[in-house]
This record gives structure tokens, C-alpha cells and sequence, in this order.
């Protein structure tokens, strides 16, 4: 058999070539992604300015846009579905990694994971009709009892508002950052964990003084990944929030956010300025988690990477 | 047919042959394939210092020497799976029928058909039976052979594997014992009918039966294949190679017949690795 | 030193119970979910559900036939547009990614991965809709696609890179082409893997509302085309979860139902396949 013959090699550089073209149809994707949004928001940039983002009056009829309720409504909410769900998914994670016999971790990861599969918008759905009549009646009088001398906690009890969006968005990304805190609590090198405990620590101890300054820069990725989630959250939230484009300091009092705005009005919007005004929220939106994650994902990869003993 | 026939010579036979001399170096009109000057490289390490070595067409030739020394790369060289590695290049010349293989227009895929290799650990396909592990390299390679039945008993006998998988040729090729599937694989290599056979370290991953009864296969195998083995270990070569080059740090340090390298090496270095002052 | 030893046990006691309810509080909604999906839906499944149109405002009956279709169809258009690109951009990370150009791609797939859907909805809109000048199935599939790609993408790398290299080597060993070497003996031993990987990924498009609410929109007939504005499941339950029709909320329940159970069959259905193939080894 001859050992010339181009014909099989043609083969492979076909085959790279088109596994190449589609690898770099992620980039490109990526990149349309944003320049698209760019050219749509144009016109709402040149209209509004910086009196998008610090503007409190949105109003597409009188071509006024506002977009400060949304942000407020999105950072307030998810600042509130963290406080909710970090400690929840620390326990879990700690849990998992540490604490549950080996029998019990599977099934419960499973769950947990089960949580990030339900679909929006049928947490939506269970927040229209469960969450919110739930704290309508009972969770807001009861915070308005004890904790009303807070301005947070007064005015009338709705249900749909900032607290029911803040829950929502807690327990969707509850799975996010727990299985990510996960990952990182296992690339802690069992060498540091055994070395705590033969020195008597209890697992607390262990926990706390080895394993957790060792793991702090990925669990704290894990968090801003799961932020940048909520950030980005649209069904449950639009449909308990309430959809209003008022600023209340009252976590009770209904609010808007940056998705939901977009997902209620995008289909309406009429004329230019007002499509542009949606897609530059879309682009802050689009700028935003895109920053949160390249973050995120740099602090996690630290972990992965770290040099055992290099710090902690 | 006459093949099998030679080959299903009885174990008996086999381990007498095994002991009688290794052929005399009966100066070959030319070697199968010969390496020239061939140097080696890992990114900015170079592993082969110009290497100059003939392989005798339908001998054993075994690469010996301490771990690190390139024998490993010498004989992926030869196929030209050292540059499946990224990071890996090779400069210089290695003929087969005094065809240069790393000749710009020559295809790898096609060297590699006719200069077969089998490797350290035993590698089965995983998601395939014993049958078709015997006709992977000939489906994969787009071959439709006539007579499948026929050429898998073939290659299954040759490695003297088919009485103990004949009744379970549907099942995983990896259901097998370590040193049975190195003989599968061996098969799997033998069912393309290469010209030569490479093996790198067949033995390392098996236990001292399955390794006697792969030296067997070797000594039935260079009736009609070119073999270049190599072994970390030097019983091994002195049990099946015909020649036997010694290699250190990177160069040929000496290459002979195995007895003259076994027993009177005309290097020192050779001779102290033999006898085990180092390595 | 004796007390502190029982402090420090009683505190470490006292972690150990708040990470046990962590994991419960963590698992309740969970719980709440399926239950109330399960008791208000199931009395809205009826033969009438899965075989015909929805009634128009006021009238009782109907089903979300048109719907159940559309979500087929939008999935069917996902995995037709995302799959093959995403296991062969991941069969170039894992089989040719050695330089600066893969660490671009994978970079690009990880954070493409946080994008919010609402604003790859977006982009699909003005990319088509606005293009073709109709919401339709095909710039539903489209956006659905972006949304799995990286997913699919990034699973396949990391499965092919699990495959042992000395497979690949026994293949080209045996003089075969390194595509052919990929194609049938590096990707057919990830397969399970993958295949799982995948699953989870339609699971997750499946139930995806915000990017099909301005590319795929509603429809209230049947479909008739691909260029079509279609409807789904999920746009179909936010549509009837917001309306103010009691009749409707019913149906919305009802459809949550069988979304979460081809969710939850999907999640089910790919922890077996890890399982048995975790098993056969």
C-alpha cells in the first residue's frame, strides 16, 4: 500500500474545520448578541441619556423614560432573595459536602437540583396562588406585628410585591449557588480537612477555620453567580411583584423589575425610542450579568486551581 | 489457512522454541525500517538525540534501558503516534521500505496501517463486543471484509484467544482479564495485517502468566511480522528479541545481536545497566 | 477544659442541626410545588386537555392541544439547532482545544450560559422576528437553541475529556483518521453522558417562558407552519395564570402538571442513565 494520498487527511481538516466553525459560532454569538442589543437601544441612549438610569418617571406615552424603578426593583429584590437564600444554600452545601452520610447525599443533590428544574413559570403560577395569598394573611401581618416599627415592614398587606418577588427569586436560585458552594467545598483538598480534624477540631472547627477561609473566594463567586441569576429572573417575579413603577422603601409594597418591565411591554412597544428604551434595559441587564459571571467564574476557578496550602 | 495451521502448533512446541537461540543476524539484503538521525522533542525537552537504528524485516527487536531514556518515544516514532501528543515534534528520518514516512506528503493515517501498535495498558473499546474489538480497525477504516466470521477466528487463534472467548464473542471486549485483552488487542492490531508490529510495554500491566503466554505469542508472531518491543525488563528481552539496542538518556547507546548484548556488550554503560548497577 | 470541650461539642451539635434545616427549609418549596401542581392540576386533565383547541374568553372546556404540540415542536427546533453545533463546538474544546482561540470559546460559553433568557429573547427578536417581520416556531427554536448551546457545548468537552486517551490512541493506533477516531470510538464511549447531558438541557428549554414570549409568541389554533406565531406550554400557563378567569388558572394548573412531569421524567430519566452506566462498569 502506498503511503501517499492526501485524501484521508482531507478528512480530518475537514472535520476540525467544522468543529472549529461551530466552536466559534459560540463567540460569535455571544458578540451579536451584544452588538445587536447595542444597535437596538441606540435610539432610547440618544433620547434619554443618563436620565435613563437616574430618571424615576416612565412614562412611553409622554416618551419619558425612567428606568430607576426597575433597577431599585431588581437590586432591592435580589439583595433580598440573597440575604434569603446564601445562608439556606451554605447549610445545604456544608450539608452535602460535610455532614450527611454518604447514603443521603445523592438523593438529597438530586432534590436540590429538582429545585433548579422546575420551570419559572410554574413557580410563578404557585406564587400567584399560594405564596403571596400565604402572605397576604399571614407571613406580612406577622411581620408588621413584630418587626413594624421597620420601614421596611409597613403599609398594607398585599401579597404580590417585593417580599413574594425577594422569596420567589431565593428559592430559584437556592440551587445555583448551593450546588456551585458544592463543588468548591469538594475541591478542598481532604488533606486539609483530615489535618483539622486529627488535630481535635470538631467539624465546626474544621469548617470554619480551614475549609471555609480556603474555599471564601469560590463560595463567594457562588453567590454573585446566583445574583446574577435573580438579576436576570423573569417569569416567577414578574408574576408576584406586582408590576408597579413606584420606589417604597415597605418590602410589602409591589414594585418592578428590569426583566419584567421588558417581558410586559415588549411585544406593545410602539416607535423606536420606546423598543430602544426595553433593549437598553435589555443591554443592562445583558452588561451586567455578563460582568457578574466573568467575575464569579474567576473566583471559582481560583479555588479549582489554588496550590494546595497556598492559602487559607 | 496453511497460517493457522503453523500457528496451532502445540504449547510444547512453542516453549522449545522458545529456548533454542535467537536467529543469527543473517545480514538482511536491507531492514524493514531503519531510523535516521531521528531526534525527538516535548515542547522545548528534547527525549530523542538523533537516533540511528535499523529494524530487520521479520525479527524481534527489543528497546531496552532505564525509564526516561526514550524508548518509549522511539517506538511511537516509528508510527508516528509521537505527534498525536500536542507539544510533540520529530526531526529526521524513519524508512519503511526505504520510504521516508515523515516525507511532507506522506499521510500518518497510512503509516500507522501498516506499522501496528499495541500499547502499555490494554485499551479495548469499551462500547464494543470481543468480535467487533477483532474488526474495529477494519470498520473504522471504512473496510467492509467479506468473510468476518472467518478473519476474527483467524485473529483470535493467532493470539491463541479463541478458545477461551469462542463462546462469548458478544460480550464487552473489557468483561475480559487484563492480559486477555492485551491479547485482543494484539488480535485487533494483527486483523489489519500490518507489516510491523509495535508494542510498547505489552507486558507492564499483566501478571507473569498472562506475560509468558504474550512472550509466546511474540516468538509465534516474527514468523511473519516485523516486532519492535519495548520492555523495562531485560529478562524479557533476552527471552524474545533478536536484536536488542539499549538506549540512555535520549541516545542509542549500543545495538547487537541480544546474546552478544546479553553477554559480551562492548559498552560499559550497557553493561552496567545489564547487570544492574543502574537504572 | 472539660467545659469547653462540652461548649465546643454543643456548638458544633447546634451547626450541624442549622445545616440539617437549611437543607429542609431549602427542600420545602419543593415540596409545596409539586403538591399543589399535583392537587389543583389533576382534575383539570381530562381527554378534552389533550386533544383540543382553547375556548375563547367565557366559554368553559377546551384544551391546550395547540399548545402541547408548539412545545414539541419549539423543543424538536432546539435540539435541531442546538445539539449538533454544541457537541461539535464541544468536540473541538475537547479534542483540538489546546490554544488561546478554545479558552476564548470556552469562555464564551460559560458566561453565555448566565445570559438572562429574557434578553437572548431579545436578540432573537430583532435578529428574526423584526427580519422576518412574524413571531414564528422557527425564531422560538432559535432562541431556545442559544440558551442550550452552551450547556451542551461545555457537557460534551467535559465528557469527551473523561474518555481515557489511550482509546483514542488504540483507534489511531490502528491507522484510523483521527475524525473517524472522534466520531465512532471517543464520542460513542462519552455518549451516555452526554445523551444525559442533553436531557437535562431540553428539560430546562422545555419549560422556558421569557425567551418565547416575543419570538415564538401564542396561538390560539392549531399550528400550521413553522413560520408561524405557535404557541406553548409555558407561554400558555403565564397567559392563563395572569387572566382573571377561574376556568382558566384550572387549565393553567392542569398544563403545569404535564410540564413538570415531562421535566420531571426528563430529570428521572437521565439519573437512571448515569446510574446504569455508573453500574455496567
Amino acid at each position: 500500500m502506498a503511503l501517499l494520498g492526501a485524501e484521508v487527511n482531507a478528512g480530518d481538516v475537514l472535520f476540525r474545520g467544522v468543529a472549529a466553525l461551530f466552536a466559534i459560532t459560540i463567540v460569535l454569538v455571544l458578540g451579536a448578541m451584544a452588538i445587536q442589543m447595542w444597535v437596538a437601544a441606540r435610539p432610547s441612549i440618544a433620547h434619554s441619556g443618563w436620565r435613563f438610569i437616574v430618571g424615576r418617571d416612565w412614562d412611553p406615552v409622554r416618551d419619558s423614560f425612567g428606568a430607576l424603578p426597575f433597577i431599585y426593583g431588581t437590586l432591592v429584590s435580589s439583595l433580598l432573595a440573597l440575604g434569603i437564600a446564601v445562608p439556606i444554600s451554605l447549610g445545604v452545601a456544608v450539608f452535602l459536602t460535610e455532614l450527611a452520610p454518604p447514603w443521603l447525599r445523592s438523593p438529597v443533590s438530586f432534590l436540590v437540583e429538582l429545585l433548579a428544574a422546575v420551570p419559572s413559570v410554574i413557580y410563578g403560577l404557585w406564587g400567584i396562588f399560594a405564596l403571596a395569598p400565604f402572605l397576604r394573611n399571614h407571613l406580612e401581618p406577622f411581620l408588621g406585628k413584630t418587626l413594624g416599627f421597620l420601614p421596611l415592614f409597613q403599609g398594607p398587606h398585599q401579597g404580590f410585591g417585593m417580599l413574594a418577588g425577594g422569596i420567589i427569586l431565593a428559592i430559584m436560585i437556592t440551587p445555583t449557588i448551593s450546588s456551585v458552594s458544592r463543588e468548591v467545598l469538594r475541591a478542598v483538598p481532604d488533606s486539609l480537612r483530615e489535618g483539622a480534624l486529627a488535630l481535635g477540631s470538631t467539624r465546626w472547627e474544621a469548617l470554619r477555620h480551614t475549609i471555609l477561609p480556603y474555599a471564601r473566594s469560590g463560595i463567594v463567586g457562588a453567590i454573585i453567580l446566583g445574583l446574577g441569576r435573580a438579576l436576570g429572573e423573569t417569569m416567577a417575579i414578574t408574576m408576584v411583584i406586582g408590576n408597579r413603577t413606584d420606589i417604597s422603601v415597605s418590602l410589602f409594597a409591589p414594585g418592578y423589575t428590569m426583566a419584567s418591565v421588558i417581558a410586559n411591554e415588549f411585544t406593545e412597544a410602539t416607535g423606536d425610542v420606546y423598543l430602544g428604551a426595553l433593549a437598553e434595559i435589555g443591554l443592562l441587564l445583558f452588561a451586567v450579568t455578563l460582568i457578574l459571571n466573568v467575575v464569579a467564574r474567576l473566583l471559582v476557578w481560583r479555588v479549582g486551581r489554588a496550590p494546595e496550602g497556598a492559602r487559607g | 489457512m496453511i497460517q493457522s495451521l503453523a500457528l496451532a502448533r502445540t504449547s510444547e512446541a512453542t516453549r522449545e522454541s522458545a529456548r533454542t537461540p535467537a536467529r543469527p543476524s543473517a545480514a538482511p539484503d536491507r531492514p524493514k525500517m531503519r531510523a535516521e538521525a531521528l531526534r525527538a522533542h516535548f515542547g522545548k525537552t528534547e527525549v530523542l538525540k538523533g537516533i540511528t537504528l535499523p529494524v530487520e524485516s521479520t525479527t524481534v527487536t527489543a528497546i531496552i534501558g532505564p525509564s526516561g531514556c526514550g524508548k518509549s518515544t522511539f517506538i511511537r516514532c516509528l508510527n508516528r503516534m509521537h505527534e498525536v501528543v500536542s507539544g510533540a515534534r520529530v526531526a529526521g528520518k524513519v524508512l519503511l521500505d526505504l520510504q521516508d514516512i515523515y516525507a511532507p506528503d506522506v499521510d500518518p493515517v497510512r503509516v500507522r496501517r501498516r506499522v501496528g501498535m499495541v500499547f502499555q495498558k490494554p485499551n479495548p473499546f469499551p462500547t464494543m463486543t470481543i468480535r467487533e474489538n477483532v474488526l474495529a480497525g477494519l470498520k473504522l477504516n471504512g473496510l467492509r471484509p467479506k468473510d468476518t466470521e472467518e478473519l476474527v477466528e483467524r485473529a483470535l487463534r493467532q493470539v491463541a484467544l479463541w478458545d477461551e472467548v469462542k463462546d462469548v464473542l458478544s460480550r464487552s471486549g473489557t468483561s475480559l482479564s487484563g492480559g486477555q485483552q492485551q491479547r485482543l488487542c494484539i488480535a485487533r492490531s494483527l486483523a489489519l495485517e500490518p507489516e510491523v508490529l509495535l508494542m510498547d510495554e505489552p507486558c507492564s500491566a499483566l501478571d507473569p502468566i498472562a506475560t509468558a503466554r504474550v512472550e509466546e505469542l511474540i516468538h509465534e508472531l516474527r514468523e511473519r511480522y516485523t516486532i519492535v518491543i519495548v520492555t523495562h525488563n531485560m529478562q524479557q528481552a533476552a527471552r524474545v528479541a533478536d536484536f536488542t539496542a539499549f538506549f540512555y538518556l535520549g541516545e542509542l547507546v549500543e545495538y547487537d545481536r541480544t546474546d552478544v548484548i546479553f553477554t559480551r556488550p562492548s559498552e560499559k554503560k550497557t553493561e552496567d545497566y545489564i547487570t544492574g548497577r543502574f537504572g | 477544659m472539660k467545659e469547653r470541650y462540652s461548649q465546643r461539642k454543643l456548638v458544633d451539635a447546634a451547626v450541624r442541626g442549622l445545616c440539617l434545616l437549611a437543607t429542609g427549609a431549602a427542600l420545602i418549596p419543593l415540596g409545596l410545588v409539586l403538591y399543589y401542581v399535583t392537587s389543583r392540576g389533576i382534575g383539570g386533565l381530562d381527554w378534552a386537555f389533550f386533544t383540543e383547541l382553547p375556548k375563547p374568553v367565557g366559554e368553559a372546556g377546551g384544551g391546550m392541544a395547540n399548545a402541547l404540540l408548539g412545545t414539541l415542536e419549539l423543543v424538536g427546533l432546539a435540539c435541531l439547532f442546538g445539539i449538533p453545533p454544541g457537541v461539535l463546538a464541544g468536540v473541538y474544546l475537547a479534542e483540538f482545544g489546546q490554544h488561546r482561540f478554545a479558552k476564548l470559546v470556552r469562555f464564551s460559553a460559560d458566561v453565555m450560559s448566565g445570559v438572562p433568557s429574557i434578553t437572548i429573547g431579545i436578540f432573537v427578536y430583532t435578529l428574526i422576528v423584526l427580519r422576518t417581520k412574524s413571531f414564528s416556531a422557527y425564531a422560538g427554536g432559535v432562541a431556545l437553541a442559544v440558551l442550550m448551546l452552551p450547556t451542551v457545548t461545555r457537557t460534551t468537552e467535559e465528557l469527551l475529556r473523561l474518555v481515557p486517551e489511550s482509546l483514542r490512541e488504540a483507534a489511531l493506533g490502528l491507522g484510523v483518521p483521527k475524525w473517524r477516531a472522534t466520531l465512532s470510538v471517543v464520542l460513542r464511549t462519552a455518549a451516555p453522558g452526554i445523551a444525559t447531558g442533553i436531557m437535562l438541557a431540553i428539560a430546562r428549554v422545555a419549560g422556558e417562558t421569557a425567551p418565547l414570549l416575543f419570538t415564538a409568541f401564542n396561538n390560539a389554533f392549531w399550528p400550521t407552519g413553522l413560520a408561524q406565531p405557535t404557541a406553548s406550554l409555558p407561554v400558555q400557563i403565564y397567559t392563563y395564570a395572569v387572566s382573571p378567569y377561574d376556568d382558566w388558572h384550572q387549565k393553567a394548573w392542569a398544563a403545569a402538571l404535564v410540564l413538570i412531569g415531562m421535566v420531571l421524567i426528563l430529570n428521572v430519566a437521565a439519573r437512571v442513565l448515569v446510574r446504569h452506566r455508573v453500574r455496567s462498569r
